[in-house]
């Protein structure tokens, strides 16, 4: 409890002194505006343009559209990638061909892929998916052949004195035992599709809907600074709301049956 | 019905003699030379019998352990089960670890299932009454739902027996299975394992390195000698059961195999 209130008297804190630094107090009389509200905008301005927006169903349908290009790319990207990383590390020769092409993908920022998609597949949803894949596919796949490779291999000797078939040892013994790697990958892959998604959104505008950060793109084109503040508060919002959603319930799972590090 | 392929299942206890006819076994170490690891070993372990594999390090007794298990195969000679010449893992020889071996995605009950799920003659709900009896065995039924790195190093061998009973197999391997445990749990699972022999009549094959260990648990211990590996000496062990590991006789009988386990040790230096 007393954490709690830490954490959020902190961020009190920082609204009050972006309040402050922007005319929003002056009705208590403070009031230090030292940039004009097209660098600064206030708080209120902000929460205006969210409230509006929100309102008018424009920023719902926006997350709704990114939402689904996400998950779209990012299934595809773990459906190729987890059995991808499982070959790989069963296969010394795609360990060092695909691995190898794997890891030196991986080390290309996400956002480097978009001036390849825009080309080929010009302003369309392929090119927003065709970068989210390229940004959680490698990461995953890495991750995947990581964890498999250090799955004790006792493990498989106890399954095979029981008789389990090599099949059955890959699916229902190596996969869950090296669960924690390819949980931890899912979830890079997962920050790395999110960010090259919204590289993508920015550089590529596409007829077929206006994600979250096209309208930060045009909230820059516009001039429009509380767009650009707000959109990016949304943003913050998305990341966290998935990772809360999506990954922390799987993730203390983990660490109950495993027993590994606790909060 | 239910009750009575529970029963079937449960008291049936089939049992195997086992022969393993002039098996050698070399290893390639890693500058190149060839260690022989077994050197045409030979030897009958009847139906029901509970034998001890003793011997230092690198006397093969764990390798011979792996053949018969059927992860290992032999160079020359064979491993047979009445007869059967062992190809491969099966379900008729299950085998425990030092290391305890469970799976941590699993509770204890799913650890204890996953050996009954490759039978095909049950179904799940018989497979959970079995597996449920076997940790009654082992004493642990009250941890069925528990996690395995909840349990201590003593409980969690107790839930690697139960698995290993389980699937109620005619032979059971037993790889130093207490040696990473501390002596007072140790003492604790003489007796548990004992009481086990004694109620599933299982062929069991126990590797040790201790001598103590062997004489406490088996009818019969083997000796092996290293360089290369070899069987060196058959005691049988009359002392009545269930055995006290600090009982008298008892020390002097593995006081009398570890003179003649020095003996060729202090041989081979000469």
């Amino acid at each position: 409890m007393k954490r709690i209130l830490i954490t959020l008297s902190f961020f009190l804190l920082l609204i009050f002194i972006w309040a402050a630094l922007t005319g929003d107090l002056a009705f208590i009389g403070v009031d230090i505006s030292l940039w004009s509200p097209y660098v600064l905008p206030p708080p209120s301005t902000v929460g205006h343009y969210l409230w509006d927006n929100t309102l008018n169903g424009k920023i719902p349908l926006s997350m709704l559209i990114t939402l689904r290009r996400l998950l779209i790319g990012y299934a595809i990207g773990l459906v190729i990638g987890v059995p991808l990383g499982m070959v790989s590390a069963r296969f010394r020769c795609i360990n060092d061909t695909l691995g190898m092409l794997a890891l030196g993908l991986q080390a290309l920022p996400s956002v480097c892929w978009v001036p390849l998609a825009c080309i080929w597949f010009g302003q369309t949803e392929v090119a927003l998916l065709f970068v989210v894949i390229m940004g959680t596919l490698w990461s995953v796949l890495l991750s995947t052949q990581n964890g498999m490779k250090n799955v004790p291999p006792i493990y498989a000797r106890a399954a095979r004195t029981m008789g389990s078939s090599p099949i059955h040892t890959l699916v229902f013994v190596t996969l869950p035992a090296s669960a924690p790697f390819v949980v931890s990958g899912m979830k890079q892959g997962w920050a790395f599709a999110w960010r090259s998604l919204m590289a993508a959104e920015i550089y590529v505008s596409v007829i077929s809907g206006f994600g979250i950060g096209q309208y930060l793109h045009y909230g820059r084109e516009l001039q429009r600074m509380y767009q650009v503040i707000g959109i990016m508060f949304i943003i913050i919002l998305v990341g966290l709301l998935a990772d809360k959603i999506l990954f922390s319930p799987l993730e203390s799972w983990l660490h109950r049956r495993w027993g590994t590090g606790k909060d | 019905m239910i009750q009575e392929k529970l029963h079937e299942e449960i008291h049936n206890f089939p049992t195997a003699k086992l022969s393993v006819e002039h098996v050698c076994k070399d290893f390639v170490t890693n500058n190149g030379t060839v260690v022989r690891a077994l050197d045409d070993v030979s030897l009958t372990i009847n139906e029901g019998e509970f034998v001890c594999f003793v011997g230092p390090s690198g006397c093969g007794k764990s390798t011979l352990l792996n053949i018969i298990a059927g992860l290992e195969k032999p160079d020359s000679g064979m491993a047979l089960i009445d007869g059967t010449p062992i190809t491969g893992p099966g379900r008729d020889r299950m085998m425990m670890f030092q290391e305890h071996a469970l799976f941590p995605w699993l509770d204890v009950i799913g650890n204890v299932m996953f050996g009954l799920k490759q039978k095909p003659n049950l179904n799940n709900k018989e497979r959970l009454e079995v597996a449920k009896y076997y940790l009654y065995l082992v004493k642990m039924d009250r941890f069925a739902h528990a996690n395995i790195h909840e349990l201590s190093g003593g409980m969690r061998q107790r839930v690697a027996l139960a698995r290993s009973l389980a699937p109620n197999p005619k032979i059971l391997l037993m790889d130093e299975p207490f040696s990473a445990l501390d002596a007072m749990t140790r003492e604790r699972l003489y007796g548990d394992i004992q009481d086990v022999w004694e109620k599933r009549r299982k062929t069991i094959i126990f590797v040790t390195h201790n001598v103590r260990e062997a004489v406490c648990l088996g009818s019969r211990v083997v000796l092996f000698s290293p360089h290369p590996g070899r069987v060196r000496e058959e005691f049988p062990v009359h002392l009545p059961r269930p055995r006290n590991i600090n009982n008298h006789d008892l020390a002097d009988l593995s006081q009398e195999i570890t003179s003649a386990l020095k003996g060729y040790t202090a041989a081979e230096s000469d």
